[in-house]
């Protein structure tokens, strides 16, 4: 287990990860059942087509997870999550790398919390930002 | 291209903004979590060891942050029919306050927050705004959800 990572080192432009995750067909039939999202674009490849679709894509909500886990990890089991959005910008297919990575945007104190914010986003090996995000956590002061 | 004719009027918005689902409940179950946390290739063992959770801050097991989402909520109802079939997930954002542990009981309520049309590359489209509130069954918001769908 990496140190806890506490607030007086952080500084603005510090990078988060990337870590890179290689979903495949199987995570999403395993995502499709442990969320409740059976829309079959996500695991039926005929069905995705046949919606103009090039492939089956990966669950929006499974990218945002995936953001989720980059900045929890990051933060350590000290921090607190108190914020986390992404957009839907681009689609992406299982059986392609994306990388999870992140920037630190900003640190400031409120009401006795050491905040930092985070510009967070995946992409893909072309290098586009298919779901780009912010993210919000509390850390600790040394 | 030609510009669609206009859908969306200022009535229909102001009919629209403020509409509340019906509530849904969830009881969290430790087993769902393990599922989830495995689903999405986290091993944090926050989600899945009883022992090391004990020993963390939160006391105990907890949630994944984007766990709620299977939590399924209705659909505030829109007060008038949409010539829309297709949907599109624009993105998500959440807001976090407290935990969420296996045994609670979940009651989402979504609410219309706003709604506008824009004429894009794919035609008309309705672009709404929901609000999801997470209520544990202490009354304690325990997350808000800000979504953005696209229909087309």
């Amino acid at each position: 287990m990496t140190a806890q990572i506490v607030w007086d080192d952080v500084t603005e432009g510090l990078e988060i990860g990337p870590v890179v995750r290689h979903p495949t067909s199987q995570q999403l039939v395993k995502y499709a059942g442990a969320s409740g999202d059976y829309y079959q674009i996500h695991y039926d490849k005929d069905f995705a087509q046949g919606t103009g679709l090039e492939d089956i894509i990966i669950h929006g909500a499974l990218k945002n997870a995936f953001l989720g886990s980059l900045v929890t990890d990051w933060m350590g089991p000290q921090g607190n999550l108190r914020r986390l959005s992404c957009q839907y910008r681009g689609m992406d297919i299982p059986g392609r790398p994306i990388s999870a990575r992140g920037v630190v945007t900003g640190k400031y104190e409120d009401d006795g919390n050491y905040l930092v914010d985070c510009e967070i986003w995946l992409e893909n090996e072309q290098g586009q930002r298919t779901t780009p995000g912010r993210a919000t956590v509390s850390l600790p002061k040394s | 291209m030609s510009t669609a004719p206009s859908f969306l009027t200022e009535e229909m918005r102001q009919q629209a903004i403020g509409q509340e689902s019906e509530p849904r409940t969830l009881e969290v179950e430790k087993g769902a979590i393990i599922k989830f946390a495995e689903a999405i290739g986290d091993d944090n063992p926050v989600y899945n060891d009883e022992v090391a959770a004990r020993a963390s801050r939160y006391g105990g097991l907890v949630a994944p942050p984007t766990f709620l989402r299977s939590a399924v909520s209705a659909r505030p109802e829109l007060p008038f029919d949409v010539p829309f079939e297709r949907v599109l997930d624009g993105g998500s954002d959440w807001e976090y306050f407290e935990p969420v542990r296996p045994g609670d009981t979940i009651t989402a309520v979504s609410r219309i927050d706003d709604i506008n049309e824009r004429n894009g590359s794919i035609g008309l489209m309705l672009i709404q705004t929901i609000i999801i509130t997470y209520t544990n069954q202490f009354g304690q918001v325990v997350a808000t959800q800000t979504n953005t769908s696209i229909r087309y």
